[in-house]
């Protein structure tokens, strides 16, 4: 086993501590979302919902609880499809012919600097259950300790995949295009509908027939089933919905979001072997 | 492999859509020794020294570096090389010192030879005061003298350095040439390229002058220059008539012509060597010198003379 993506890695949680702006910039931003929006909305939600009672015997959950799950997903969405964004920078600035001259796997470039994105995702998840709780987000309601630290586990575990596949998907993209510009473009492009055709902030049951197939194959869907399962538990009531999730079901997610890690990571792979920067 | 040459490149062609860069140049590189490829920007020079790298693939022709072909065995030609890029290729925000254990763990250096390389090598190129700035903070020469010594953290047996003093002040082009020597003194084979003739001529055991995608000519500088030999001194004296009396008998001037400018003195062999004669001469005889300037042969003149065309956006 060769461990030289670690190096790639290293480089990259450098980058990312001296990089103020970047730095705090990606860690405030989640909190902002909470604070924010989280509140606005919760407050309109909460008035519009309550009037539809919840069914016996089902714990229900404000909107700002609800929607923190989202939160998380959605800046692990954000956070990882600009993760490809460095090595797009290293190929502009001929940073990247230094390791594609150097006897290291081509492969531990995607390697190393995937894992530092998933690493970027695990501080931003943290910091948004951190700040959650702080403002009220009833995550992990009544669970024991050691139900806390396995749902964290469980939570972090889907967000790594996730972000792993995403991650992958950005540096393939990165290591195709040109510009900075073309890459913003593209994830503008598909930020917008994976976002807004998933569970993140609302639930899918209203939606017409046909979004709520494409929610379905949506990765940030699953992704939301997760959190969601492993913060709040496999039977809740939120924004006048009932949630009841199995643990095949939360299996079913997590196996579709493996696949498309992995599809990604084959890619990602094709495209590093035969890349060509000089 | 052929005896003691490290380099050795048959045939090789290299094409871009329809435009072909490099049109079947054939050349060997002996082990130890500074080997220069002179030629204008857009000559081929970066192209063949990417392929050489294996940074671009073969497309045709045989390329063999440290005895491994680098279409078969690209992984052991990356292992035995160092190179040095043409532009700035250092991370902004990486300290020198950081910048120097980047490149060791790409090759996996084990940590203590990694520490132990880093001190010997920052101090070869005067850098160990900088050790903890970030590579944005230097001036032009250090960044390129920090590349030179990454280029040899691995120890490679091969250097490449792609145009190493473009850009740079004369001074620091100077000691950049002193670093290339002393590498090269310790048994590196260098391989340079560079659009600056002097430079060839100062380092190099070896040149070959490629344009067009062809080598144009290979020789040792002083075959070249020999060749060449073009040096023009312009005199202004009070009496142009006799000092040209004066000047007959050192045997390197070639002509004496009387020009607008005063005289023109076209010399064989190195110009500058020759000019305190000339002075001596022309003063020794009572006549006094209000002008002189010597004419250096220009990469325009290479060229002219060895291919007879002007040459392409020089020193750009």
């Amino acid at each position: 086993m060769a461990w030289e993506f670690l190096t790639v890695y290293w480089r990259e949680m450098i980058r990312f501590v001296r990089f103020r702006t970047q730095l705090f910039s990606s860690l405030l931003q989640p909190a902002l979302w909470m604070a924010f929006f989280g509140i606005a909305m919760s407050s309109n939600f909460d008035r519009f919902t309550s009037s539809i009672p919840a069914p016996a015997g089902v714990v229900p959950l404000d909107y700002l609880t609800f929607m923190a799950a989202g939160v998380i997903a959605m800046t692990t969405l954000f956070t990882s499809l600009f993760g490809g964004m460095s090595l797009l920078f290293d190929k502009n600035w001929g940073l990247m012919r230094e390791m594609l001259a150097s006897p290291m796997p081509r492969t531990h470039i995607m390697l190393g600097v995937s894992l530092s994105g998933m690493t970027k995702s695990f501080i931003q998840a943290s910091i948004i259950m951190a700040f959650g709780l702080l403002l009220g987000v009833q995550f992990f309601p009544g669970y024991s300790a050691a139900r806390i630290a396995l749902s964290i586990l469980g939570i972090f575990v889907f967000v790594g995949v996730f972000s792993l596949g995403f991650l992958l998907f950005s540096s393939t993209i990165s290591m195709r295009l040109e510009s900075p510009e073309g890459l913003q473009g593209i994830i503008t492009l598909l930020t917008l509908p994976l976002f807004f055709v998933s569970n993140a902030l609302y639930p899918i049951q209203a939606f017409p027939p046909f979004l709520q197939t494409l929610s379905i194959f949506n990765p940030l869907t699953h992704l939301v089933n997760g959190i969601r399962y492993f913060a709040l538990g496999g039977d809740f009531f939120a924004v006048g919905a009932r949630y009841t999730s199995t643990t095949a079901d939360v299996l079913g997610s997590f196996a579709y979001l493996v696949i498309f890690a992995a599809v990604m990571y084959l890619l990602a792979r094709r495209t590093f072997e035969r890349a060509v920067v000089t | 492999m052929g005896g003691d040459d490290i380099i050795e490149v048959r045939d090789l062609e290299h094409a871009f859509g329809n435009f072909a860069a490099v049109r079947g140049i054939s050349f060997t590189v002996k082990n130890g020794e500074i080997f220069s490829f002179l030629g204008p920007n857009g000559a081929g020079k970066s192209t063949t020294i990417n392929i050489l790298t294996t940074l671009l693939p073969l497309q045709k022709g045989t390329v063999r570096v440290a005895g491994y072909d680098v279409a078969r065995e690209p992984a052991k030609v990356r292992e035995t090389i160092g190179i040095v890029f043409q532009e700035d290729v250092l991370d902004r925000d990486l300290t020198v010192r950081e910048t120097m254990e980047f490149h060791g763990r790409l090759y996996g250096i084990p940590r203590e030879e990694r520490r132990r390389r880093i001190d010997d090598l920052l101090g070869i190129v005067e850098l160990e005061s900088k050790r903890d700035e970030r590579t944005k903070n230097l001036s032009g020469g250090m960044k390129r003298r920090l590349q030179i010594a990454r280029g040899l953290m691995t120890q490679p047996e091969v250097l490449f350095l792609d145009e190493p003093t473009q850009g740079l002040d004369p001074q620091t082009r100077m000691r950049i040439w002193d670093y290339i020597r002393q590498v090269n003194a310790t048994g590196t084979t260098i391989f340079l390229t560079t659009h600056y003739m002097e430079e060839a001529d100062m380092l190099s055991d070896r040149i070959s002058i490629i344009d067009h995608g062809r080598i144009v000519v290979s020789g040792t500088p002083a075959e070249l220059k020999d060749a060449l030999g073009e040096d023009v001194v312009y005199l202004e004296t009070e009496d142009d008539e006799k000092a040209r009396d004066a000047l007959s008998g050192i045997e390197e001037i070639r002509s004496v012509t009387e020009s607008p400018r005063g005289l023109s003195v076209t010399i064989s062999a190195d110009g500058s060597h020759c000019l305190p004669r000339i002075i001596e001469r022309v003063r020794g005889a009572g006549i006094a010198i209000s002008n002189v300037n010597l004419k250096k042969p220009t990469m325009d003149d290479v060229f002219v003379h060895y291919t007879g065309s002007e040459l392409r956006d020089a020193g750009a």
